[in-house]
């Protein structure tokens, strides 16, 4: 009934994936100043490919959802291929569509990671 | 007139419930129709022109101004035309000719609008605490204040702040006194002599006009003592190649071509509102109703505003399905970061906003909503 809220996308929210931290990688944190979400990544990269990745946040199930499902896309992706990451992919990712105001909670983890790359 | 009467004079009632008030109002037909006029039938810039057109539009600009003035109680000079509350507020601030150190008192309830101009000036801040919604200023306000700067109604907890109680305490003390009012409005009958204020702000979109346009009401000796703020052409009475001279209150404070269209409308929304009767208990209601859901934290009511969580959801995914569901509510921090994230201590706060136009239906709609929110995040385990 709630195009928005899908199983896929409320799974991730509930059980999000790679949750947590890693010690002595590059990270970055970006916040989303309409929800209040804060998510923060942290890549650990090796031979130029992103060996682990995690993430932490708070925020809307939107934002953390994205911010899982991302986690689960780049891990294994080459740098060059990080490099070329765009909103549309973001969006490609979560098979949703939201309104201009919410484009960030999609992107967030993306604007995090361009931080890193 | 019955409430259903008005409803018709906004289109937009017709498609959604709109439980946003308190971000902006909405506007009635014949405000727009105002509007369309000026620049259908007499478009002219005012003041200047000798032309039949700039005289038509001087004059209506001149009525809103009339208007407006009587609608607080204000003398004509009193009202400066802004760009609205935030406008007045930074002219304000900015104008006063403070100085570093100086101490001015605000409150934790404040909108960001009556925080970063204050900020910007490096002045010293105190905070009046929120204690249970409600402002505890015993002995903050001292003999080194300077300005005290507050809601009349706040736009999260919609609590009615006791300006009049606080203007004699910061008057005793020799401090000024500067009112937000932009969420008292569309709700109080506001009479800036009685609160003895010593400038009012407020904004024509949330009490039924246009955007754009806003209010700064001023005790006339203060306005007259204040450093300009925007300068150029219409605030002036001389200018030479080595400097100028200001103009009288209110246009030394109105630089440049005037939001004419937007005085015009405003205007006419104060006649509105003179017609229609503002008062209704809808928060009353809804809180009544949101109190049945067990799932659902209230933090406010009052002066048409309710601010809730539901329990295990981020607001804006609250808002984002109540939307689907043809309802239109607030999330976020309501521009009141210091309110929502240090006092009430969340990161994101439901608000629903009433006003005369809204009915038990809108209510019944968005309880309907929360309960769908509700079964969404709360309902199955994933």
């Amino acid at each position: 009934m709630e195009q928005i809220y899908r199983e896929n996308l409320m799974d991730h929210f509930k059980n999000p994936r790679n949750f947590g931290k890693i010690d002595n990688c590059f990270s970055k944190k970006e916040v989303n100043p309409l929800c209040g979400d804060e998510v923060e990544i942290f890549v650990l990269f090796e031979d130029d490919k992103v060996k682990d990745v995690k993430f932490l946040g708070s925020g809307c199930a939107i934002s953390l959802a994205s911010a899982s499902m991302f986690t689960e896309k780049i891990k294994g992706m080459s740098l060059e291929e990080v490099k070329k990451l765009e909103s549309k992919d973001m969006f490609d990712l979560l098979g949703i569509k939201v309104g201009v105001n919410r484009i960030r909670c999609v992107t967030l983890p993306l604007k995090a990671l361009e931080g890193i790359c | 007139m019955e409430t259903k009467d008005y409803r018709k004079d906004f289109p937009i009632l017709s498609k959604i419930s709109y439980l946003d008030n308190a971000a902006t109002s909405l506007t009635p037909k014949e405000v727009v129709e105002a509007m369309n006029e000026y620049y259908l039938d007499y478009n002219a810039n005012v003041h200047r022109g000798v032309h039949e057109l700039s005289e038509k539009a001087t004059v209506a600009y001149n009525e809103a101004r009339e208007k407006v003035a009587k609608f607080i109680n204000a003398d004509v000079k009193e009202i400066v035309f802004t760009s609205g509350t935030t406008e007045s507020l930074n002219l304000v601030a900015k104008s006063l000719g403070l100085v570093e150190g100086d101490e001015v008192v605000l409150t934790e309830m404040e909108h960001h609008s009556n925080i970063v101009p204050w900020q910007q000036l490096g002045v010293k801040i105190k905070y009046i605490k929120v204690v249970d919604g409600k402002l505890d200023f015993d002995g903050v306000i001292t003999g080194k204040t300077k300005v005290v700067s507050l809601a009349h109604v706040s736009n999260v907890l919609g609590t009615l702040n006791d300006v009049k109680g606080v203007a004699r305490i910061a008057h005793e003390k020799g401090a000024l006194v500067v009112v937000d009012g932009a969420q008292a409005v569309a709700h109080l009958n506001v009479d800036v002599k009685d609160l003895d204020c010593d400038f009012y702000c407020f904004s024509g979109h949330k009490m039924f006009g246009p955007t754009g346009i806003g209010v700064l009401y001023g005790k006339k000796k203060l306005l007259e003592k204040m450093n300009v703020f925007n300068t150029g052409g219409g605030m002036i009475l001389e200018v030479t190649k080595e400097g100028f001279r200001e103009g009288e209150v209110p246009a030394k404070f109105e630089a440049g071509t005037p939001n004419i269209a937007g005085a015009i409308g405003l205007g006419k929304a104060v006649d509105y509102i003179s017609k229609v009767n503002l008062e209704n208990d809808l928060a009353e209601y809804c809180v009544s109703k949101l109190k049945e859901l067990d799932f659902v934290e209230i933090y406010s009511r009052g002066n048409g505003i309710v601010s809730f969580n539901v329990e295990n959801v981020h607001a804006h995914d609250v808002a984002t399905v109540l939307d689907r569901e043809n309802v239109a509510i607030r999330a976020g921090h309501m521009c009141a970061m210091p309110l929502v994230k240090e006092v009430l201590k969340a990161n994101a706060v439901c608000r629903a906003s009433f006003c005369f136009y809204n009915s038990k239906e809108d209510v019944d709609k968005m309880i309907n909503g929360l309960k769908k929110v509700n079964e969404v995040f709360n309902g199955t385990d994933l």
